[in-house]
């Protein structure tokens, strides 16, 4: 084989992939950084190089948009988090057959099984006016009058995403936790260490990495987040996914780009503060 | 970690006064672990001398990784007591025990540096920081990683791991510490000398050690006392050279040496001056003689003969020599010679039975001889070698 397709037979098995990343990843997110310094009327947009589409979303809304989106964000977070690492910390370390826990772990991926929009959907009976909670406890006579915050609410937008994203958070956690060696718990008994401190000297640190990529996971799924919004907050709830959405939808391309760009900015920075804080290369 | 280096292993110069320890004995009596139905360790009865280097060896699954954990106290007891010094431990806390682990593999934390490893310990117990900072200085001293206290496990070498690894066991200054086949992780060069200095180290702290190990030259050079266990019992207790030249059962002979093992019925017992010289039948074989304390006739039993006290002689040869009364000998026909350095190992099928069995020679012995694979000899051993195994 001759020296030069030595030199070229790396380069050559990396094409088609970088290929496939720069069609399909960095092509549409230049066009959209191209397209949000462009001009554009109700009809047609212009090739230019203008500030206007940023300037334009400066406003009080949007930064209220985004505001509520990361009040969405942290609610979510945090929801995620408290349920998902109890859930993962039991099937790691309480059941104690790997069958078992393939199997409950498979149990928790049950739900991704149908689509977003039907599982959504499917909350509408269970929260609505007349849906089955209300019906409960105004039949036990708890309430009088029906809840009304349960569905098109704030609340129902988180518990959406909850439902709809908490797997993202319990796959990294039980992941790491299944990486924790056995013996390092007994260890730490051995040397004194109450249950607690166990947990707080030894699983905590060593599963923050598996946090770290759930939360990633999270930021990055709920910062885009606008079904999610449409369908359960009924149209009261905003979020910056609902308005760039909003904006394509009345031909504002231009300003939905800049918008999308912003927003990419934004979660690279939050994504970037959480690795900072933990380091998750030896999960990779 | 696989890198060849020249590994300064421990340095235990001088053991402050202050670490050494108050050494306690532990004994168990009639101590049973069970899992559901099946029982792990049965009436385990067993005194570990105060300040002794005792190796639990046996096979995997011979119960001497439980018997360990229930001293511990990482494993409850379901029957019996146990004792360290005169305290009684069962149901008292791991942490009160007084007793430390060092675990296979080591269970370093691998987030914490040296130094928070070994301070672990003293941090649990709710230490002064200053009182943990002048103890886990000096341990550090002793075990020769002073330089390493910023380091991550991943960043040290195999040997000083295990250094680390008995500087946090070493730390709380426990009054037995217990090591769960710790030379298993490292390469044999290393485990060789890691032994030694084991071994000194324990003698300079004048703790009592429990070793658990499935590997008889461990046991052998490491201990003062062997445990040899098998299927949750113990088998035989005794000092390495007992172990290893008066065995009691066919699973000491087997597992600790390389013994040729006959099984067979008692047919005679005669009162000698060493003890009974015992005469067995052997199915097959005919009478062999063998030394022991005491047989009763008419049971099964069974008589070994180390592969190294045989005496191998050519057909001519063993027509001319005396087979005394005391000696047996047996007809064989050699299948292998395997060179392995200083030792020959030699295999033979007896002629009479087709049973396979064992010769061993010093190498340069064995080449002033002509003897060649297929060729038919006699071994000739004598009844004071062969010894007589009750179990």
């Amino acid at each position: 084989m001759s020296e030069t397709w030595k030199t070229l037979k790396p380069y050559a098995l990396i094409t088609p992939q970088t290929l496939v990343f720069l069609l399909f990843l960095v092509f549409p997110i230049l066009m959209i950084g191209v397209v949000s310094f462009w001009e554009f009327n109700g009809y047609s947009m212009t090739p230019a190089f203008t500030l206007a589409n940023y300037q334009g979303i400066l406003t009080d809304v949007t930064f209220k948009t985004y505001l509520n989106t990361f009040k969405f964000l942290e609610m979510v977070w945090l929801a995620t988090l408290l349920i998902g690492y109890p859930v993962a910390y039991f099937l790691a370390f309480h059941v104690p057959k790997l069958e078992w826990q393939i199997l409950l772990f498979l149990v928790c991926t049950i739900p991704f099984w149908t689509s977003n929009i039907i599982r959504m959907i499917s909350w509408v009976p269970l929260l609505g006016r007349e849906g089955l909670v209300n019906q409960m406890f105004m039949g036990v006579g708890l309430i009088q009058q029906p809840m009304e915050f349960l569905l098109y609410s704030d609340f129902a937008v988180v518990l959406g995403m909850v439902h709809l994203y908490i797997i993202f958070m319990i796959a990294p956690i039980f992941n790491s936790l299944m990486r924790i060696e056995r013996s390092l718990v007994t260890a730490a008994e051995d040397l004194g260490a109450s249950g607690l401190q166990v947990f707080k000297e030894v699983i905590l640190p060593l599963s923050a990495p598996g946090i770290a990529i759930g939360s990633i996971f999270i930021v990055t799924l709920v910062m885009g987040e606008f079904v999610t919004v449409r369908l359960m907050g009924g149209g009261q709830s905003a979020s910056v996914g609902k308005l760039i959405q909003t904006q394509i939808g009345s031909l504002q391309y231009p300003l939905a780009a800049a918008n999308a760009i912003v927003l990419l900015v934004v979660t690279m920075l939050i994504i970037v503060s959480i690795l900072r804080v933990l380091d998750i290369r030896k999960e990779l | 970690m696989q890198d060849i280096q020249i590994e300064p292993v421990l340095t235990v110069e001088a053991v402050p006064e202050e670490l050494q320890a108050d050494a306690k004995g532990v004994s168990l009596r009639d101590v049973t672990k069970k899992y559901g139905s099946f029982a792990a360790v049965q009436n385990i009865t067993l005194d570990v001398p105060a300040g002794s280097y005792t190796c639990l060896l046996g096979p995997s699954g011979c119960g001497k990784t439980t018997t360990m954990r229930m001293i511990a106290g990482h494993e409850d007891i379901s029957e019996g007591d146990i004792y360290i010094g005169e305290t009684r431990i069962n149901g008292i806390p791991a942490t009160q025990r007084n007793t430390a682990m060092m675990f296979q593999n080591y269970a370093l934390f691998p987030h914490k540096t040296v130094w928070d490893n070994v301070d672990f310990g003293l941090k649990m117990r709710g230490m002064t920081k200053a009182d943990r900072h002048y103890r886990v200085g000096e341990m550090l001293e002793v075990v020769g990683l002073s330089g390493f206290s910023d380091r991550k496990p991943a960043q040290l070498s195999g040997g000083q791991q295990q250094r680390v690894a008995l500087a946090r066991a070493l730390v709380t200054r426990p009054q037995v510490l217990m090591l769960d086949e710790p030379l298993s992780a490292l390469d044999e060069s290393l485990r060789v000398k890691t032994r030694g200095e084991l071994r000194k180290l324990q003698r300079q702290f004048g703790m009592t050690f429990i070793q658990v190990t499935h590997n008889q030259d461990e046991a052998y050079s490491l201990s003062d006392q062997i445990v040899v266990m098998d299927h949750g019992r113990v088998d035989q207790v005794g000092t390495p050279a007992e172990i290893f030249s008066k065995p009691l059962s066919k699973f000491v002979a087997r597992f600790t040496g390389d013994n040729n093992i006959f099984p067979g019925t008692v047919t005679s017992a005669v009162q000698d001056t060493n003890g009974q010289l015992i005469q067995l039948d052997i199915p097959a074989l005919g009478t062999l003689l063998c030394l022991g304390d005491y047989a009763q006739v008419g049971t099964e039993a069974a008589c070994c003969i180390r592969a190294d006290l045989m005496q191998i002689k050519s057909l001519a040869d063993a027509e001319t020599s005396v087979c005394g009364p005391a000696t047996n000998r047996l007809t064989a026909r050699i299948t292998a010679v395997e060179f392995t350095g200083y030792v020959t190992r030699v295999s033979l099928v007896l002629e009479r039975s087709g049973v396979e069995v064992l010769y061993k020679a010093r190498t340069p012995d064995w080449l002033t001889t002509t003897f060649e694979e297929g060729q038919v000899v006699v071994l000739d051993w004598a009844a004071a070698d062969c010894v007589f195994l009750p179990h």
